[in-house]
């Protein structure tokens, strides 16, 4: 069994408005950021996980995402993984 | 008939819905409590009332749908048991995926507590059967979540089922971009499922049942599950096997 980092980002999906994202690239540009463009606002997940390979980890954390941390109808997701030391993990 | 009122962690609402049923509506009613895994037999229609559920943690509703009683809920609805669910409980019969469609964040960002008219879109429908069609109600709203959303394809599968059952509107019944209070698709207020059962709406019937609250518009929608209760010609809907 081996243990991954998983770094999950959750944002509305492209083509629905982003009103808060909307919000905040006003402010960055009322502050003088005119380069900045395109602010989406999104969740950002960090877990451990342990399973036998890097593949059954993915899909684990795949059906974490559908079930529960994205809404499928308004929500896209991505996902990273890194190998961890068990005895890294905190607690 | 007989209500079911649930009560989630966080739910605020569940209050006045019982107070509103038994008090204005004369009707008998129990609360129920989110852990229950068992529903008492005699129910006509589960309502999932107002509030935070959970803190609104995640998303709204995201925790609540896998309450114990949820199971129940969706058993009891794909029986064809008539489902009510209001603000917190739209947002959860929707992340339960009993009702298509999701609700986000207001357009305006702020959370929105004020009377809203609505017109009502079809009479065809539980919860509308006693209003008439292009009906104007005054009914408040309480929410920061209600930007009703749902994809072209479903937009298109709700309109030709004539699953909207309420659309904010003007005072005169107009469909304008004023009368939205929160950017939602389409101005959609409230909806049905495919098999007219279950029913979500933003806005708060409950709210509005006594002249002395400012509106007794909202006593409609119980009026219209009370139609379809007593009166067996107006079920028209077999129990069905299985939802969505």
């Amino acid at each position: 069994m081996q243990q991954f980092a998983a770094s999950v980002i959750v944002t509305l999906r492209q083509n629905i408005a982003d009103v808060q994202g909307k919000t905040i690239e006003d402010g960055l540009h009322s502050l003088g950021f005119a380069q900045i463009r395109n602010v989406r606002v999104g969740k950002f997940f960090h877990f451990s996980v342990q399973a036998a390979s890097e593949e059954e980890a993915r899909q684990i954390v795949e059906q974490a995402c559908v079930k529960l941390l994205a809404n499928p109808v308004i929500e896209d997701f991505s996902i990273s993984l890194t190998p961890e030391e068990a005895e890294v993990s905190e607690q | 008939m007989k209500y079911g009122v649930v009560i989630f962690p966080g739910s605020n609402c569940d209050r006045d819905t019982l107070y509103a049923i038994e008090h204005v509506m004369g009707e008998a009613v129990v609360p129920l409590w989110h852990k229950d895994r068992v529903l008492p037999s005699d129910l006509d229609c589960i309502i999932l009332p107002g509030g935070f559920s959970y803190g609104d943690y995640l998303r709204p509703g995201a925790i609540a749908r896998f309450s114990p009683i949820m199971q129940e809920v969706k058993r009891f609805a794909d029986r064809g048991g008539y489902v009510l669910g209001i603000c917190n409980g739209f947002q959860i019969l929707t992340e339960a995926q009993l009702l298509p469609g999701a609700l986000l964040q207001n357009a305006s960002l702020r959370f929105i507590c004020r009377s809203v008219f609505l017109r009502v879109e079809t009479v065809d429908s539980p919860f509308t059967a006693a209003a008439t069609t292009g009906q104007v109600l005054r009914i408040p709203i309480a929410h920061a979540d209600g930007r009703y959303y749902i994809d072209p394809d479903g937009l298109k599968a709700l309109e030709d089922g004539d699953q909207i059952l309420f659309r904010y509107a003007t005072p005169d019944g107009e469909i304008t971009e004023a009368a939205n209070p929160n950017g939602s698709l389409g101005n959609i207020a409230g909806i049905v499922n495919r098999h007219r059962n279950v029913c979500g709406m933003m806005p708060h019937p409950e709210r509005a049942v006594e002249a002395l609250l400012g509106s007794e518009d909202g006593k409609v929608v119980f009026e219209s599950l009370r139609l379809f209760v007593q009166q067996q010609e107006y079920r028209q809907w077999e129990p069905l096997a299985s939802q969505n």
